[in-house]
């Protein structure tokens, strides 16, 4: 780690030389990044593939489903809970946080890799572990966990309601043991940040997406904690028969409620901090622009996650809480609306007088900002208490649900692949591959969500295997909109064959880049691309703010970070 | 504007679509203004040979005002919101009216059970009538139901009345509806709760009095029989 600024390549002599020291048991940061956002992306293909499976059972109910077959109540449960487990903790977090922190954190504040490299590789070998356990959880006897991914016992306590003896412990185990693989990266970012900062990265010029992951961090490691103690209840409950939440033993099952939405609920921002930091740098590159109000969006974080703390019981409105609890929920669940509007109003403000080039990244992080939106608006009817009455566990939540985190796991994460591809293999991804894969994706993301608004707001429930014996809530017309949303995913799903190819093609055969592509500010740049074992050929010290971009009198319209205010620029 | 989706069969489902419509109206102003500047922006600035851009930080008072102007008006809007929400929720959830009867609820994987107070509209008296998937109630009849669990945690759910509320084992909740309107309708569980979480359909009838008389009268002359053979 702080070893004294090392000497021209010193660092790239030590550098593992064995396949398996050099990708499997790596310590580098960098790989271990890419450990991470390579599982995240296999993951996703299975989730997708769930999707697909039970989307075809909703829309054409009790019909073999191609490359599947018939799918059973059972399966379907299975099916459903899994897809929203996989998609949140072995999608999301390991690609956004894990994946991008651990590639760009030492990069962007200039240091040789994280403080504690071997609790950073120990974090990703747990999280392996997780990702064994839950896919074994799939093909048990008695299949996979089905109890919904928010796993209210009594139904996820026992296996005499749940019938499913081996999937629900090794969904818990999973789920568990991914959380610990999370804390140990958390700690390990948050030290880092603090300790390993080159010469002159003062707080205020950090870069913005680094800050967002060090806070999503510290939310996470402040929410996690009552979870992990929910769940060696409930492991109990399923194990060994203890009754933490059976009320026929004097437990109480909204004990595990309050535990899972403390955390379940600030985990949305844990997910959505670092997507937005993703944003904030690939507008102000692509748009030539200073971010707009650095400060304020930044204060806008920090407020949206100490908000995030009180905001749970919006989730349980109907639960049987206390109707009075209600107003509290609806007024902090009403108020984080406050920050997170701001924040996307400073980044419409950045486009402001820019120079918007519409490069691949650059249409991903526009198509955040206005798919966000959508987002952002249609939670204000849930987060008001009473409209949620009707519309809690309709399709209209799972639309909502999804227009936040297919735009912070799907379009975030496209985002700083694209825009980060060439500093981690050294070469440029195709643009026109790029370009048709973003249109063949957003365009059926909204094909496939649209209409689950208006299922959901016609009164039908998520979860139910099959609309047929409810002859009000299958009527022809329903039934239409959920074709259509299955053909639109099918769709989408398509398409992402081309971004697979585009990636693997480029790896290997994309024009090669120099460090600095995109003619970017932050310090990672200065690296050499790919970066070497030890990142930097001179360890940089740090000028000015991240984002001098157009600044007046000066012939570039960018300004590293890196480069000294008196040695560069021929003045003109 | 929810019934053009969904028919609103109760007092409740009135003022939810009226809360709804005050949403969906406010949160339409701001999406419609956000996205047009927007994409405004987006194609006023975009790459143009020989255009540099603009070097704004955003830092002073006068460029922030720009995004400090709509916050304050976020505020003003969430403040309005929150006021009609606690108001509609209050009505709704809060405070239950004195009900003209009791009806009693039982969830359980995988049925509804519904006890009906006789045609002497008192529970727990012998012309109780006991139903499995069906419900019925005198349309413009204030009932309170009494809601419990025999195992897992399900969600008692009228669509038409805009009624949804949890049944937890170990508790028993109460609520209430006053419908409107007379037909037949789905109640479904909204909480997961197995395997057979999607065949717990039942069916809601909100009859006229009269039609609910008749029917109370079919019921009442079979419980009290086998009330009798029981004795």
């Amino acid at each position: 780690m702080s070893m004294p600024a090392p000497a021209h390549g010193a660092a790239v002599a030590h550098a593992p030389e064995s396949f398996w020291s050099r990708y499997v048991f790596s310590t580098d940061h960098k790989v271990i990044g890419l450990q991470y956002m390579f599982t995240g992306m296999a993951m996703a293909l299975i989730g997708g593939f769930m999707a697909y499976v039970f989307r075809m059972q909703l829309a054409f109910p009790g019909q073999s489903v191609p490359l599947y077959g018939l799918v059973t109540a059972r399966e379907y449960n299975a099916l459903i809970t899994n897809h929203g487990s996989i998609m949140i903790f072995w999608v999301s977090m390991p690609v956004l946080i894990a994946g991008l922190g651990n590639f760009l954190i030492p990069l962007m504040i200039g240091c040789d890799d994280m403080v504690f490299p071997r609790l950073n590789r120990l974090s990703y070998q747990i999280f392996f572990v997780s990702v064994v356990i839950i896919l074994i959880s799939l093909v048990v006897p008695g299949g996979g966990f089905g109890g919904a991914w928010t796993a209210y016992p009594p139904l996820s306590a026992s296996a005499h309601y749940n019938h499913t003896p081996w999937g629900a412990p090794l969904w818990l185990l999973a789920v568990a043991l991914e959380f610990v693989a999370f804390l140990l990266g958390g700690i390990n970012f948050t030290v880092t940040v603090m300790n390993a900062r080159a010469p002159g990265m003062t707080a205020m010029r950090i870069p913005i997406v680094v800050w967002m992951i060090v806070i999503a961090s510290l939310v996470f490691m402040g929410s996690v904690g009552p979870l992990i103690a929910g769940a060696v209840m409930l492991f109990l409950d399923q194990t060994v028969g203890t009754q933490f939440f059976d009320p026929k033993a004097g437990g109480d099952p909204l004990l595990w409620q309050h535990l899972f939405w403390f955390f379940g609920h600030p985990e949305v921002y844990v997910v959505l901090l670092p997507a937005t930091g993703v944003v904030a740098e690939v507008l102000t590159v692509f748009a030539r622009k200073k971010l707009f109000a650095y400060k304020t969006i930044l204060g806008t974080a920090i407020a949206t996650g100490i908000i995030s703390f009180f905001v749970w019981a919006h989730h349980q409105f109907v639960a049987g809480i206390d109707p009075r609890m209600a107003h509290l929920f609806t007024i902090t669940t009403l108020l984080i609306s406050i920050p997170v509007a701001e924040m996307l109003f400073a980044f419409i403000a950045t486009l402001y007088g820019g120079s918007i080039e519409f490069a691949t990244p650059m249409l991903w992080a526009l198509a955040f900002i206005a798919e966000f939106l959508i987002g952002g608006v249609t939670g204000i009817f849930l987060g008001a208490n009473a409209t949620d009455i009707y519309l809690h566990d309709t399709y209209f939540v799972v639309a909502h649900f999804h227009y936040t985190f297919f735009p912070i796991a799907i379009i975030g994460t496209f985002a700083a692949i694209t825009y980060w591809f060439p500093k981690m293999f050294g070469r440029r991804m195709s643009e026109t591959l790029g370009k048709i894969h973003f249109w063949g994706t957003v365009i059926p993301f909204n094909l496939i969500f649209i209409p689950l608004f208006l299922t959901g707001v016609a009164g039908q429930h998520r979860r139910i295997y099959s609309y047929e014996n409810f002859p009000q809530l299958s009527t022809p017309w329903l039934n239409h909109l959920a074709v259509i949303a299955t053909v639109a995913l099918i769709v989408m799903l398509a398409f992402q064959v081309v971004f697979l190819v585009n990636f693997f093609w480029s790896m290997r055969h994309g024009e090669e880049v120099g460090a600095n592509p995109w003619n970017a500010n932050t310090l990672e740049w200065a690296a050499p691309s790919p970066p070497p074992h030890g990142n930097f050929v001179t360890m940089p010290a740090v000028y000015r703010g991240p984002y001098e971009y157009g600044v007046p009198d000066r012939d570039l319209d960018y300004w590293p970070q890196h480069v000294p205010n008196q040695e560069e620029l021929p003045r003109a | 504007m929810l019934e053009w989706l969904i028919p609103a069969a109760s007092t409740s489902a009135d003022e939810i679509d009226w809360l709804f419509a005050v949403i969906f109206y406010t949160v339409g102003v701001w999406f419609v203004v956000a996205q047009g500047i927007f994409f405004g922006l987006i194609f006023k600035f975009r790459r143009r040979p020989g255009v540099r851009s603009l070097y704004v930080a955003g830092e002073t008072k006068d460029e922030k005002r720009w995004i400090s102007w709509p916050h304050y008006a976020v505020i003003a809007c969430d403040v309005v919101l929150i006021a009609g929400a606690i108001a509609v929720w209050r009505d709704v959830k809060q405070v239950i009216p004195p009900p003209d009867e009791t009806i009693r609820v039982i969830a359980q994987q995988w049925a509804w059970t519904f006890v009906h107070p006789g045609p002497d509209r008192q529970l727990d008296t012998p012309d109780d009538v006991v139903t499995v998937n069906e419900l019925h109630v005198r349309n413009g009849t204030t009932y309170e139901f009494e809601l419990t669990s025999q195992d897992v945690v399900h969600s008692f759910s009228i669509p038409v009345f805009r009624l949804k509320q949890d049944a937890v084992p170990g508790r028993m909740i109460k609520g209430w509806f006053r419908p409107t309107k007379t037909g037949t309708f789905d109640i479904a569980c909204a909480e997961m709760c197995g395997l057979g979480h999607a065949l717990m359909p039942a069916a809601l009838h909100i009859e006229s009095a009269e039609e609910h008389a008749a029917w109370l009268g079919e019921h009442t002359a079979v419980a009290a029989a086998a009330a009798g053979s029981r004795s």
